[in-house]
């Protein structure tokens, strides 16, 4: 093994200059090189009780896959993680770290160690490799329908079929992967990665059926008459918030969903010649609200003029996509707040009026409200505009049930146990759709909950 | 799993169709017809959805693998067969890619039904009015009408008289048929909104109107039945992406709120939507479309 080194900061991830960048759709980060991976896995102390592996919500066995780097060992690094975490590469890319492991991590007089950037290096390493052989149970005789193929339900996917149960996955979409594929843009997690990670359970034996929408074209009592004895729900927050004000419908006005479904999965930046659906991003760009950093990123990639962010408190994202997106000149305004459009006689977005915003009084609880300041109102020209205020689960699956499936009025979430998130006798659900839009991490980790209870629930009939 | 003892039927076992070579093959067209010059009717196989369909929904498709997500109002579905039929126009890139595949083809994507099921009930006396391509969605609408005991009239429009589509047919179920064209080459020239109009001021009422095609032509029917109170329903085809109220795309305003004309329509009351927003938005790609289009030519030629 290697000597312990003492270096206070991390190996700095190699990244595309930013001239580089705005031309292309390719992703910003590029990964350790195996000297890179080396030298960070040289920094984890290897804590007799490490804190970083109690705040990863799969409990991924960290100092464990880091010693194994250490040790040349990337294929077992791989399985260790994997054991975990059925899509290390894609968590790898988009987990927020800093918020999770890297937080939890003891080097505490130095940088964190890079546990996100070691998780990629081993999960691309292996996926190169295509050495993992995914071990397939012998069968149960059972089978479950899960809802959704986004990170919840492949978890969930994975899960069963390594206990041996027969498992289909239905998706709305024409391509799995749900917010992975539609939501999270290529510069930031390759959708070749996804595919590959799709792939991977796959070949676990878990079957894939896209174009199919449950509530649409099959219900869930469907489901049940077809043989499956479990349903899992993993629709996510895929419907989007309006804010309310006027001028919304003007032409040039994107809801954060629509701009994201055209870049990501319908490649509108390869229109006209590799895609056939077009995208308007013209001029300025104006982002509404916190959740846009990515809308932001791709309009520069667009050919955007300019974009700016407005929102009230915080962008909403990983540290260091947050940084990327201000290298490459997404500009923020936060303490705003926007009152209305402004469109032409073609009813075309022109202007966007907005509002400032203030701290009002300290408050012993909770957040301190923001006020408007009186008379701040301004004008920012744009030609396109992202509302990104956010999302509401998508329950679309549980419409032409004769089951009660319960769901809450104001949020829209779909009502579980929360031990084992048993929606109704049999229905299962969790992520995004049960939480309200949290984090991929979140989600998988749900799937891996839902997975034991629904092996509890089938195997006891 | 091949393991599994029980024998399974998935999805995937209803939706293929077992070709005669023993290949599985999904979203097969069945039947091609030409209508109209530029109009085509297409059989599709796809069991699942003609299980579900009913009168008003649409689905969603991709000709190709790097086509566009294209709305198709339901013509047509057979439980039994397994197959619905789809109308349409080739005006942009995407259907005229869809109008190149051939009997034996698949289409790359095929979802649905999507968007409530429209109100077919008995009101008593109906009138249906169709333009253009749109014609072929009164036709089933005037199907379903009649079902329900209504008596029955239809209207129908289009440029010239060739383009006069399902108009035996529409004969056979309705009790008066009216034609219209833009060059008076067939029936009364002008809209079938102008033949609406002075009917309706002649005297003749009717306790429903439902319209679809062209904005301009609904908007212009809701103006006319406006003053006599009639219930007017519309089927709006917005620009859409997923169909599935994830994107916002197709958001129509309806009696001053936002509503999503994938999952809350596709039918409205017309006396409620803001039509000149529609025609607006609706117009957004239209550069875009001419680009595509371009491309495409190209690529037939080359």
């Amino acid at each position: 093994m290697q000597r312990l080194d003492v270096r206070l900061r991390q190996v700095r991830m190699p990244e595309l200059p930013v001239e580089e960048r705005l031309r292309t759709f390719d992703e910003v980060a590029l990964g350790y090189s195996e000297e890179q991976a080396l030298a960070e896995a040289a920094r984890c102390l290897q804590c007799a009780r490490p804190l970083c592996v109690e705040m990863c919500p799969l409990h991924v066995d960290i100092p464990g896959f880091i010693k194994l780097i250490r040790l040349g060992d990337y294929v077992e690094a791989a399985e260790k993680v994997l054991q975990k975490n059925c899509m290390p590469a894609v968590c790898g890319r988009v987990c927020p770290q800093e918020a999770l492991c890297a937080f939890g991590c003891k080097n505490t007089i130095g940088d964190p160690v890079n546990i996100g950037a070691l998780e990629r290096f081993v999960a691309d390493y292996e996926l190169e490799a295509e050495a993992v052989i995914p071990e397939s149970a012998p069968s149960t005789g059972r089978s479950v329908a899960v809802v959704g193929s986004g990170p919840a339900g492949l978890s969930v996917a994975a899960e069963l079929v390594k206990m041996g149960h027969h498992v289909v996955v239905f998706e709305a979409l024409h391509e799995p992967g749900g917010v992975l594929t539609y939501g999270i843009p290529e510069f930031r997690l390759p959708k070749r990665v996804v595919r590959r990670e799709i792939d991977l359970i796959k070949k676990l034996g878990v079957e894939v059926k896209t174009n199919v929408i449950v509530g649409r074209t099959l219900t869930i009592d469907d489901l049940f008459d077809q043989g499956f004895n479990a349903v899992f729900i993993g629709t996510g927050a895929g419907l989007p918030k309006l804010l309310g004000i006027p001028g919304e419908n003007l032409c040039g006005v994107y809801t954060l969903n629509e701009f994201l479904l055209r870049v990501n999965l319908m490649k509108a930046g390869l229109f006209p010649y590799k895609s056939k659906t077009p995208i308007k991003v013209q001029g300025r760009v104006a982002i509404l609200g916190a959740r846009g950093m990515d809308a932001a990123r791709a309009a520069l990639r667009l050919g955007a003029e300019e974009v700016c962010m407005f929102y009230q408190r915080k962008v909403v994202g990983r540290v260091d996509d947050i940084r990327r997106g201000i290298e490459e000149g997404v500009r923020l305004q936060p303490l705003t707040r926007p009152l209305r459009l402004i469109g032409d006689e073609r009813r075309w977005v022109k202007l966007v009026e907005l509002i400032k915003l203030k701290p009002g009084a300290p408050v012993k609880m909770g957040k301190q409200k923001l006020i408007p300041e009186q008379g701040s109102e301004f004008l920012y020209s744009a030609e396109t505009v992202v509302v990104a205020t956010g999302h509401t689960p998508n329950t679309i699956a549980a419409a032409n049930t004769m089951r009660n499936i319960k769901i809450a009025e104001r949020s829209k979430t779909i009502i579980v146990n929360q031990e084992t998130l048993e929606a109704a006798d049999g229905i299962f659900a969790g992520g995004d759709v049960v939480s309200g839009a949290a984090s991929v991490i979140k989600a998988i980790e749900a799937g891996k909950r839902a997975a034991r209870s629904i092996n509890a629930y089938i195997t006891k009939r | 799993m091949g393991g599994n003892p029980r024998k399974m039927l998935s999805a995937g076992s209803l939706r293929a169709s077992i070709r005669g070579d023993g290949l599985i093959m999904e979203n097969e067209i069945t039947f091609k017809d030409e209508l109209a010059p530029g109009v085509k009717l297409i059989k599709v196989r796809a069991p699942l959805i003609a299980k579900k369909a009913r009168s008003g929904q649409f689905v969603i498709l991709r000709a190709s693998e790097d086509g566009e997500r294209i709305p198709l109002t339901l013509i047509d579905w057979d439980p039994k067969e397994g197959t619905i039929t789809l109308v349409f126009r080739e005006v942009g890139a995407s259907t005229k890619e869809l109008g190149r595949l051939e009997v034996g083809d698949a289409i790359h994507d095929l979802v649905g039904p999507l968007g409530r099921p429209g109100e077919v009930a008995f009101y008593g006396r109906a009138c249906v009015i169709g333009g253009g391509v749109a014609i072929a969605a009164a036709y089933e609408r005037a199907k379903s009408l009649k079902e329900a005991g209504n008596s029955l009239t239809a209207i129908i429009g289009a440029r010239t008289a060739g383009q006069l589509i399902f108009k035996d047919q529409l004969r056979k179920v309705v009790d008066r048929l009216y034609t219209t064209t833009d060059d008076g080459s067939e029936g009364v020239k002008g809209s079938p909104s102008d033949l609406l109009r002075s009917l309706l001021e002649s005297g003749e009422r009717f306790d429903l109107v439902f319209a679809v095609g062209p904005e301009a032509l609904m908007k212009s029917v809701s103006e006319a039945t406006r003053p006599y109170n009639i219930k007017t329903i519309v089927s709006l085809n917005s620009l859409m992406v997923d169909g599935t109220g994830m994107c916002g795309c197709c958001r129509v305003t309806v009696g001053g709120r936002t509503m999503f004309t994938c999952v809350d329509g596709p039918e409205f009351d017309a006396h409620l939507v803001d039509f000149d927003e529609l025609m607006a938005r609706l117009r957004m790609y239209e550069e875009e479309e001419r680009l595509a289009l371009k491309v495409v030519g190209r690529r037939c030629r080359g």
